[in-house]
């Protein structure tokens, strides 16, 4: 498989600030790959310098092979989705989305078809003679989209797209632009802070944290093999437990905890006798008879398809327990229970 | 029914000054146009037939025509740095814009004056550097005069154009960049039609502005570029004659007015007001 992006050591400062730190990336072609972090970690700007709108400080941005150094925005081969969508509001639908067209010489014809197939694979064919302000935002969205991807980019940059939308709108778009991506084929390159979304969405995720990739793979190996607590956290919910390492071997350690002995998957730093975390699922902790953990259920919230149980363990520090709506409750509220997880569920990192 | 607003008597103070100080002259004056010196159209017939009356008429558009591209050229730069440079430098562009605004028109044009008579400071400037031996005319011809009208009218389509151009959102012109236009392009295709409100209502602010023009045509222009408000006052002060003045007057107005239904038209008053 081709790479369709490269970067490597990229670097971008302003003043003092470095935004973004010795980057390497790469993008497969076809693929989704999600730069996810929060607000000021440097995806942004790293998407904005694969668009050419900011330029690196130092390191190397390829697409499709090729060194974009020295390419202006309009000679990269990309489309670009923005927040606020940014169509142009004097122009109707279909001459937003004929634009890039218009810009590329395409003939008057040839541009016409391919602008009502891409209004129709947005799910907007009727809506080609309207001003941008006549439309709900989601649907000026799908036509940022079609407008970005109708003269087939290499590469299609996406930038918090759907963070101007509300809850419901953001998760229908999700899946339309999953569904756009598999039709086309199309390479894209997300951006947003919301680790559901980068979930739901992506072939991989870069976890982005002050300026630096902290892990890159797929959703199941970010949320199920975290390789830093940061992104342990940043991901998912997860219970942080802190103790001391006894034992590292194999992958595998033993941490002393105030509550309880604990097995969990070792990464890297961990050192016996210095302090560590372990970080677990919710949905990960079991009740369990020859448990490690003993506590008392505080809490129990009942969420539909699940049950949010809040256990105090004995040293005080509570731990969250997700267990199915179907299966037999773990305990009512100021029942005893014991917890218990197999060793590969849980993930050790060294503190500090 | 519609109800009337009762709080509307809060404006019969100043439409009553209105009125008296305004309306009821301006009405009589119009009048004398088919009152003076008998009833009937004859002022508009001598509009017609004298050359004098046609040829200034045909002169206050031509200036008018001049200077309305030219202004609109020069405010261009200055309302884009206004609306896109730093807050900083915005506050500094609106503070030397609104000076000479705040400025007496009649100081600001001897001002020009000074500045462009035969052995004025632009003038020695021009020789001490060896751009002429002898001195340019630049005063009382249509040189004098575009200086003067260009220099008065500039804030006129700064400010509506600043206001347009504030509104555009920046991510336009990137998103126009990375779908593949060209800097001119996207200038072309998304910046200049989007600033089309603020340009159109400065142009015709300008271009009705000069056609009243009375004071710099009569300092810094010459004989030849007299202008429709001159003539009036040569025939009411001269002559006399108010019905030729109310004539031309009318004809005036009428102009002002056709330009502003234009404006209605083409942009819209509500556009311009917000």
């Amino acid at each position: 498989m081709t790479n369709v992006l490269e970067l490597s050591g990229v670097q971008k400062r302003y003043d003092a600030v470095v935004a973004v730190d010795a980057l390497d990336l790469s993008l497969r072609s076809g693929e989704f790959l999600t730069l996810l972090g929060p607000s000021g970690s440097g995806k942004t700007t790293t998407l904005m310098m694969v668009a050419g709108l900011q330029q690196p400080d130092a390191g190397t941005i390829t697409l499709n092979g090729a060194s974009v150094a020295k390419l202006p925005p309009y000679r990269r081969d990309i489309g670009m989705v923005f927040q606020h969508y940014a169509l142009f509001p004097h122009m109707t639908v279909r001459r937003n989305v004929a634009f890039p067209l218009e810009m590329r010489g395409v003939s008057k014809t040839e541009a016409l078809r391919l602008v009502d197939e891409a209004l129709q694979l947005v799910g907007l064919p009727d809506h080609g003679d309207r001003l941008p302000k006549q439309l709900s935002g989601g649907q000026q969205q799908r036509v940022a989209l079609a407008r970005a991807m109708v003269y087939r980019p290499a590469l299609l940059l996406m930038d918090e797209p759907l963070g101007a939308l509300d809850r419901k709108l953001r998760e229908q778009l999700q899946l339309e632009i999953k569904r756009v991506h598999q039709e086309r084929g199309i390479s894209v390159l997300y951006v947003t802070h919301d680790q559901e979304e980068a979930l739901t969405m992506s072939d991989r995720i870069a976890v982005f944290n002050q300026g630096r990739i902290e892990q890159i793979g797929s959703p199941e190996e970010l949320y199920d093999r975290p390789a830093t607590r940061f992104v342990a956290g940043f991901i998912g919910d997860t219970n942080f437990l802190s103790g001391k390492v006894l034992a590292v071997s194999d992958g595998r350690c033993e941490i002393e905890t105030p509550a309880g002995r604990l097995q969990a998957r070792a990464t890297q730093g961990l050192l016996v006798g210095a302090s560590a975390s372990v970080a677990v699922r919710p949905e990960r902790v079991v009740p369990a008879a020859s448990a490690a953990l003993r506590g008392t259920i505080t809490d129990v919230i009942f969420l539909g398809t699940s049950r949010k149980y809040v256990v105090r363990l004995k040293d005080g520090t509570e731990c969250v327990v997700l267990r199915p709506a179907n299966e037999a409750a773990l305990g009512a509220r100021g029942s005893e229970v014991e917890l218990g997880w197999a060793p590969a569920h849980a993930t050790a990192f060294r503190d500090g | 029914m519609t109800t009337v607003d009762r709080r509307l008597w809060l404006l019969l103070p100043a439409g009553l000054t209105l009125t008296v100080a305004f309306l009821l002259p301006v009405g009589w004056l119009l009048s004398r146009a088919f009152t003076f010196p008998q009833p009937g159209f004859q002022n508009f017939v001598l509009l017609w037939e004298r050359p004098v009356y046609l040829r200034v008429m045909g002169n206050t558009l031509w200036i008018s025509a001049i200077v309305t591209p030219i202004t609109v050229l020069l405010a261009f730069p200055v309302a884009h740095l206004m609306a896109h440079g730093s807050p900083r430098l915005r506050r500094w562009l609106v503070f030397l814009v609104l000076v000479p605004f705040w400025t007496s028109l009649l100081v600001r044009s001897f001002a020009t004056a000074i500045l462009l008579q035969r052995h004025g400071v632009l003038n020695s400037f021009l020789i001490a550097f060896g751009f002429t031996e002898e001195p340019l005319p630049l005063l009382y011809n249509m040189a004098g005069l575009l200086a003067g009208c260009v220099q008065v009218l500039l804030p006129f389509v700064i400010f509506p154009l600043y206001s347009s151009m504030a509104r555009i959102d920046p991510a336009y012109m990137r998103a126009a960049s990375t779908l593949g236009a060209t800097p001119v392009r996207a200038f072309l295709r998304v910046y200049l039609p989007l600033t089309l409100p603020g340009l159109m209502t400065g142009a015709t602010l300008v271009f009705i502005s000069t056609l009243g023009y009375y004071i710099i045509p009569a300092l810094l222009g010459g004989a030849r570029q007299q202008m429709i408000a001159q003539l009036i006052q040569d025939q009411i002060a001269t002559f006399g004659n108010w019905g030729v003045a109310g004539a031309l007057s009318l004809v005036l107005l009428a102009a002002t007015a056709a330009l502003l239904a234009l404006l209605q038209f083409t942009v819209g008053l509500k556009e311009i007001a917000r």
